[in-house]
């Protein structure tokens, strides 16, 4: 069988696992339950990896390489393959033209940004003129266990009142208005935020909302207004303890003395 | 916490001349140069003689001479190497007491008898690299031997105990004692108390494992240099085989590194959480993603070496057809490890994803994954290792098979334990989850351990299949060996800057804030390119300092009577 010669060939191997790789995580991917396209950054990281894994495969053993290359020698010498070393004197240089062409075109879309999702707190903050010291700060309504799911009633009446525009009834960050955000509004649901933070990092994003956020932060445009001015210290604390109790995530706890813990990465 | 009327006070000093400029590059960008590349040659004239006291120690007491001539040809490289530290080491003081004259008053005041105890002790260690080389053939044999390798020993703890004094000073930069503010006067200071800073030790450890990488690293780049310029097979084996003990060295220290870093990591959490999140999740969070890449191109390419040099084996045909398993291990290690939380996407992806975060592959972007993906990429190395030992030899010893079988049974079971840790590491708060990981590390350096204790038993008597063919390795191999130092390289100046740039506008962390206008933190981008400038300047330099020492070794070589003095051609080294 003919195919089987090319299905035993270095060469077509690694072309054949390019392809997979590629139709696997831009068109599989986003099939499964849940999931969603993948960004073309992470695509091309990925394809990056897959083609470096090819080359140490073809590359690691002698033989190996050199039936590798057979293929390629030929389609540059070989009086034969005139017609097909042609095409590719085309073909690559208009493939390279095609992604500078995609690269540099104009479009309306606005640019990946590179941004801190998570900048860094500081140590203390002033709310209406009170210094709050984050660091170590727990809600401070969790103190009253037996008023949880008051203080939790509280927090959903004023989540329907400010956030849910922005954020949704799900807590999503599906709300009516984020589609005409960009950043578009925080996830609850999602694992990345309020499920890796503190409560004290949460009322100090929400108390200082988009203009509050550190230099760092930046480039930022985030619409997310400085709650300070609308609602009262306890009116946040118990909209935190609303998401998180909603959500079902539990929130970072503070190490104490002698335990281990950091954060990680973007963990 | 700085209070603002000080700091007011500092910027009208400031008009007292307290910062100078330098032409076309800008102050900062010049003393960036110049720490960064005094720092790289730094760690070359610390890794090499780590290197070289070790390979000498084994010549003398595992009777190999190879060992011997491979320590004397790096501590010839060590000379010049010295020279271009010093010379950039004193263009960095120069930069900083004539560009940053208020912030070098400032340390000096605080740091100075420790920076004559700097100079007095470079001096110390100058001479006794100069006895070591050049007693090297006085002092061979015997106790004299012995005596020559204290002097190996005595540079090493010279240069070591130099670097911590340096370290001392930038760790106080990062991480000054809490009791000191802005008001407090640098000359009431107590020398002790401003040296052991929180993070000095940390970044002790972290450095002298990290030389440790990068002499190995460099050794390597050095040997495929020479074995692509060799014009004898006895040469092409000689570097081929040398080659193969940087590498060695390098990844055997790299799979420690981790641990040190992540002991710094919760150093500077613990003295300052807002700094440690900038580091590790906020704006340098991004360097971390570079790291990945980086960190996955070691493991990738220190395998390949190993898996491309099993050619030149004989009996590793039996192994071959694993090694795909194990690259398939390390490609989605390597996907895992690389692939960020918050991801880089335009408006409609992120609309599409509902956010920053990918709803499925946002998993991977989490510590569970990196650390299941990294542990797993150690332990498929290490496998790798263990294959390429393996290859020429046959156990004879009776319970050979059981042997095997226990060793298998370790891999999976370590294996299985980052894997559980790994899933699990997704149904718990984030104050357990952290201390997974050490359950996950423990597993994989236990398995090491154990299967290598095994492997050495195992081999007692074992039967050849064949000497090692030194030298019968294709080009491609010693491109390996460059792109490990490159990227080794690129890494200490990457998380260098990540360590520097932690502290923002200030030159002391909340004691002393950087009022010129370079204050604001670099972006990514444009530190990415000094780091790059950085490390091509350092790695031209030391293609310089290659080709002096193969240019030595031949006028070495030509010159009549010189006997083979510099270890090179004069070396009929065949491997074994």
């Amino acid at each position: 069988m003919n195919w089987r010669r090319y299905a035993d060939h270095p060469f077509w191997q690694a072309a054949a696992l390019l392809v997979a790789a590629y139709v696997v995580i831009v068109y599989v991917v986003p099939l499964f339950p849940g999931s969603a396209l993948v960004p073309k950054s992470v695509v091309l990281q990925y394809m990056a990896t897959v083609l470096v894994g090819v080359l140490i495969y073809v590359s690691d053993n002698e033989e190996r390489w050199i039936r590798f290359r057979e293929p390629i020698h030929a389609a540059l010498v070989e009086p034969r393959l005139r017609p097909v070393r042609a095409g590719l004197l085309v073909a690559v240089p208009a493939l390279v033209g095609l992604v500078a062409y995609g690269q540099v075109r104009t479009t309306v879309a606005a640019p990946p940004n590179l941004r801190s999702i998570h900048p860094a707190p500081p140590s203390e903050i002033t709310f209406r003129g009170k210094t709050i010291t984050l660091t170590g700060l727990d809600n401070p309504l969790r103190q009253h266990p037996e008023s949880s799911a008051a203080y939790a009633a509280d927090g959903k009446r004023i989540y329907y009142q400010n956030c849910l525009p922005c954020h949704g009834d799900h807590l999503d960050g599906q709300g009516h208005y984020a589609p005409g955000f960009n950043p578009i509004p925080a996830n609850f649901q999602d694992n990345g935020t309020i499920a890796q933070l503190t409560e004290s990092f949460v009322f100090w994003r929400v108390a200082k909302g988009g203009p509050g956020l550190p230099r760092e932060g930046t480039p930022w445009n985030s619409a997310m207004p400085r709650w300070e001015d609308f609602l009262t210290e306890r009116e946040i604390w118990s909209v935190i303890l609303f998401l998180y109790d909603q959500t079902g995530w539990k929130p970072r706890t503070w190490e104490t003395a002698g335990e281990a813990g950091k954060r990680k990465g973007d963990d | 916490m700085a209070d603002g009327a000080v700091m007011l006070l500092q910027a009208a000093a400031d008009s007292t001349r307290a910062y100078g400029e330098f032409p076309v590059i800008g102050a900062r960008a010049f003393v960036w140069i110049t720490a960064e590349v005094h720092l790289m040659f730094a760690a070359f004239v610390l890794g090499v003689p780590m290197f070289a006291v070790v390979t000498e120690a084994i010549g003398i007491f595992g009777g190999d001479e190879r060992y011997d001539r491979l320590s004397k040809e790096f501590t010839r490289l060590l000379l010049v190497a010295y020279s271009a530290t010093a010379i950039w080491g004193a263009t960095l003081v120069f930069g900083l007491s004539t560009l940053y004259p208020r912030f070098w008053a400032y340390l000096t005041a605080i740091f100075a008898p420790s920076m004559w105890v700097y100079a007095g002790l470079f001096f110390v260690e100058s001479f006794t690299l100069y006895l070591y080389y050049y007693g090297w053939d006085r002092w061979k044999k015997g106790r004299a031997k012995l005596g020559h390798w204290t002097l190996g020993i005595l540079l090493n703890v010279w240069g070591t105990v130099v670097m911590f004094i340096a370290n001392s000073w930038l760790t106080y930069m990062m991480s000054p004692p809490r009791d000191i503010t802005p008001t407090t006067d640098p000359t009431t200071i107590k020398l002790w108390h401003a040296i052991a800073n929180a993070t000095w030790m940390p970044i002790n450890v972290h450095r002298v494992v990290a030389n440790v990488v990068f002499g190995g690293a460099i050794v390597g780049a050095y040997a495929s240099y020479r074995f692509l310029a060799a014009r004898t097979d006895e040469e092409r084996a000689h570097y081929d085989w040398m080659g193969y003990v940087g590498n060695f060295i390098a990844m055997s220290a790299l799979i420690v590194l981790p641990f040190a870093g992540y002991w710094l990591g919760r150093e500077i959490y613990q003295y300052d959480q807002s700094m440690g999140i900038t580091m590790m999740g906020g704006f340098m969070s991004w360097l971390w993603v570079i790291q990945a890449f980086l960190i996955a191109v070691l493991f990738l390419t220190g395998n390949y070496y190993l898996w491309i040099g099993m050619g030149r084996i004989p009996g590793a045909e039996r192994f071959r057809p694993y090694t795909k398993w194990l690259l398939i291990i390390l490609v989605l290690g390597a996907i895992v490890w690389g692939t960020p939380h918050t991801m880089i996407a335009d408006s409609k992806e992120l609309a599409a994803m509902g956010g920053s975060h990918h709803p499925l592959l946002g998993a991977l972007g989490v510590m569970s994954a990196k650390n299941t993906a990294v542990n797993l990429m150690i332990l498929t190395t290490f496998l790798s290792f263990l294959l390429y030992r393996r290859a020429n030899t046959r156990p004879v010893v009776p319970w050979a098979g059981t042997g095997t079988m226990i060793q298998g049974a370790m891999f999976a079971i370590a294996a299985g334990i980052v894997l559980f840790y790994g899933i699990r590491g997704y149904f718990v708060e984030a104050i357990v989850r952290i201390g997974f990981s050490v359950y996950q590390v423990l597993a994989v350096l236990a398995c090491i351990v154990c299967v290598t204790v095994i492997d050495i038993l195992m081999a007692r008597g074992a039967q050849s299949l064949g000497a090692i063919r030194w030298g019968k390795m294709p080009a491609r191999s010693q491109y390996a060996l460059f792109i490990l130092a490159v990227t080794f390289t690129w890494l200490m100046g990457l998380m260098g800057f990540a360590r520097s740039g932690i502290r923002q506008y200030w030159h002391v962390w909340q004691v002393m804030q950087d009022t010129s206008k370079y204050a604001a933190t670099p972006a990514l981008g444009y530190a990415s390119k000094m780091i790059s400038l950085c490390v091509l300047i350092f790695l031209c330099l030391v293609a310089f300092v290659f080709w002096l020492g193969g240019l030595a070794e031949k006028s070495t070589f030509v010159a009549p009577g010189a006997g083979d003095e510099g270890g090179g051609r004069g070396d009929r080294h065949v491997g074994h």
